[in-house]
């Protein structure tokens, strides 16, 4: 069984069909890249799986270790192990970085009947994965993202993916905004936490991410559909060709 | 005189019976009588402050105050044993504790003994009937007489704290003015004076609580005097009974290269008005004025604020965060007002209002008046829900939404109670909004 199955989604966002019968099944232990034009509904597809309000299921499912995910809430989809690396992480003035780092992770280990884990066991925890993402401890002690640059943003994302270890990351456009050790410094966290038991879903407008993150299977996404399945040299295709090609067919 | 109001409410009707009954029993000298008596005429002829009195108009005291409760007696055994309790919510912070009980300053549970260099506490009713001269000096210099909360305060005044310390003196100890409601359904009218000469530095809270359930009453009104190159810090929290009203005044004037803080923290009470009188008197002061009031259900809770910065080159900062659930109501009334020669002065003004429910109301109404031309002044005015956006990013980390509201929401309050000095005091009042946000579910 596919760790995520998703069979004819369509989702509409204020009445406006943006997924329009979206198939697409990972496996444990795979990176599936998922590259499309602007408005083929790639962030749509990020929202809806992590569960945004505004994001609406018309119709097909989404089955995540075989259970629907549309009967959980966000905060019970991160618990279940799925991860949403944000495109536009956001700003939360008042709310200290190492206290929403460390509510997150004891909400969802309560929630799976694990353990809180000890002070110092988060701090040594945190301060490791921290090191090895170059951030800065002068960073997590400030609010969550507030004055962080776009770079300082998705590697924090990285971070929280770190520590919370989930099954199926969703890195939404992780690599827009970074430049080139930044992008590497991000592709080497995702591929520390690459196992048998984790699986990708790499969201991207560019084939450069792909070069650090080397995914097992590239999807195009076009006017809400996957309109094309191939291997890694997809990704190349793409970025020589350009998506033309791919916008008309679904038009077609 | 045809404008002369007449007396009609019975609450009206109650107050004036119990100043006239109280009157010849109520201590001080004839001065003082004088003074109870023109205070008591500008109720006379104002009556209850209402909607159509501009500084009230949310706040409709002659509507909210259905009865005048009869003047609290002296407190018996039961109530003193209980007061003992009280105070809890300050938790560890280690403080000089002074208690009045039904606004009469009680000795024996107080801590008076051994008090420092340069500290004198004493009681307005011992220092009103020995006619101590800091009472001609002081009393009734800064609460603004015409104000009819203060004028009701002046004329029936029973009790309250003198505080004076010496020029150069440093408190180390925050000292604690604790008034604790007893079981009486009871009007307490409490004064308390206190004057920080030069260079002295002290920590003053205050703090109003009382039973649940019980519709006491409490006027109560500070007079504060800072001195030049001191530092004051001053915290007021309105924890009082679910059904109590309560009106209080804080009247200050600072000196000059002063540093004054002051913050309310308002949970408590029925209906409850917060009124701030601050002038800054001397140049180059810096001040920080702030407020987090957390209501629901019918709760009504009023902070009315007056900066008047009269000389030059002072800076004064104003938060106030508003939080509010069910049906309460909220208002904020903050005026600045830069006198001509209060030229450099550096103002900012900020008010927000998190409103948690569709029924709750947040009135906000900032104001500048500036009649200097050298000036950095602004205000800011916010009210709204919680940001969806900011919850989502929580819930998609595996924080359920009660507790991602509660991470905002003390956030939001976070931001004003940060800027409490004392750290201790700072993780009572967080403890406290932790409290309040648990009882929410």
């Amino acid at each position: 069984m596919p760790l995520l199955q998703i069979n004819d989604l369509h989702v509409e966002i204020d009445g406006k069909e943006i997924l329009k019968g979206l198939d697409l099944a990972v496996n444990a232990g795979e990176v599936h890249a998922i590259m499309g034009p602007n408005g083929s509904g790639k962030s749509t597809l990020a929202y809806v799986l992590a569960g945004k309000a505004e994001y609406t299921p018309t119709a097909g499912e989404v089955l995540f270790n075989g259970k629907n995910i549309f009967d959980m809430t966000p905060d019970e989809r991160a618990a279940a192990g799925l991860f949403l690396a944000f495109q536009y992480p956001l700003e939360i003035p008042g709310v200290a970085t190492m206290t929403f780092l460390r509510t997150a992770l004891n909400a969802q280990r309560k929630k799976r009947g694990e353990a809180e884990l000890s002070t110092p066991e988060f701090l040594k925890k945190v301060r490791e994965m921290a090191g090895k993402l170059d951030i800065e401890p002068e960073m997590l002690r400030r609010a969550v993202n507030v004055g962080f640059s776009g770079g300082e943003k998705k590697r924090n994302e990285i971070l929280q993916m770190a520590l919370l270890e989930p099954r199926l990351a969703v890195l939404d456009e992780t690599d827009s905004g970074l430049d080139i050790d930044a992008l590497k410094i991000v592709a080497d966290g995702v591929n520390r936490l690459r196992s048998p038991q984790r699986a990708f879903v790499v969201i991207t407008h560019y084939q450069r991410l792909l070069t650090y993150i080397v995914p097992d299977v590239v999807h195009v996404l076009s006017k809400g559909r996957i309109v094309k399945t191939g291997g890694k040299e997809l990704a190349l295709e793409l970025e020589a060709r350009g998506y033309a090609e791919y916008q008309e067919e679904a038009a077609a | 005189m045809a404008d002369v109001a007449v007396i009609r409410t019975a609450a009206e009707t109650a107050l004036a019976h119990a100043y006239s009954e109280a009157r010849t029993r109520l201590p001080g000298d004839d001065a003082i009588a004088a003074q109870r008596e023109a205070a008591f005429d500008v109720f006379a002829k104002e009556g209850l402050p209402h909607r159509r009195i501009e500084d009230w108009k949310y706040t409709d005291l002659r509507a909210l105050m259905r009865d005048a409760k009869p003047l609290a007696a002296p407190p018996d055994a039961a109530a003193k044993a209980r007061a003992k309790a009280a105070g809890a919510l300050l938790g560890d912070v280690e403080c000089r504790r002074l208690i009045f009980v039904d606004g009469a300053f009680v000795a024996e549970l107080s801590d008076i003994a051994g008090l420092e260099r340069g500290l004198a506490v004493r009681s307005l009713a011992d220092a009103l009937s020995d006619n101590d001269p800091v009472l001609t000096a002081h009393l009734g210099k800064l609460a603004p007489g015409s104000d009819v909360a203060v004028a009701l305060n002046t004329a029936l005044m029973g009790d309250g704290a003198v505080i004076r310390i010496g020029a150069g003196s440093t408190i180390e100890r925050p000292l604690h003015l604790l008034f604790v409601a007893s079981e009486k359904p009871a009007a307490t009218f409490v004064r308390s004076l206190v004057v920080v000469e030069q260079g002295a530095r002290a920590m003053l809270i205050e703090s109003h609580e009382g039973p649940a359930g019980c519709d006491y009453q409490v006027n109560a009104a500070l007079e504060m005097f800072v001195g030049d190159a001191a530092h004051v810090d001053h915290v007021k929290i309105i924890g009082e009974g679910s059904d109590a009203l309560h009106v209080s005044t804080l009247a200050a004037a600072i000196g000059a290269k002063a540093r004054f803080n002051t913050f309310t923290f308002t949970a408590g009470g029925a209906v409850v008005r917060n009124q701030l009188f601050l002038k800054f008197d001397g140049e180059d002061t810096v001040a920080g004025i702030r407020g987090a009031t957390l209501i629901r259900g019918h709760q009504h809770a009023d902070t009315t604020l007056v900066v008047n910065h009269i000389a030059r080159g002072c800076q004064s900062r104003e938060v106030f965060k508003t939080v509010l659930d069910g049906d309460a109501h909220g208002v904020f009334q903050g005026r600045i007002i830069v006198r001509p020669h209060a030229q450099k002065t550096d103002a900012k003004m900020m008010t927000q209002a998190l409103l948690l429910s569709e029924r709750a109301e947040a009135d906000n109404k900032p104001e500048l008046e500036i009649f200097a031309d050298d000036v950095q002044c602004g205000h800011g005015a916010t009210a709204g829900a919680l940001d969806e956006e900011m919850k989502f990013y929580l819930m998609a980390r595996g924080i359920a939404a009660g507790e991602a509201e509660a991470l905002l929401i003390r956030a939001f309050l976070g931001e004003a109670i940060e800027g409490i000095e004392h750290a201790g005091l700072r993780e009572a009042l967080m403890d406290s909004v932790a409290a309040w946000l648990g009882a929410r579910g």
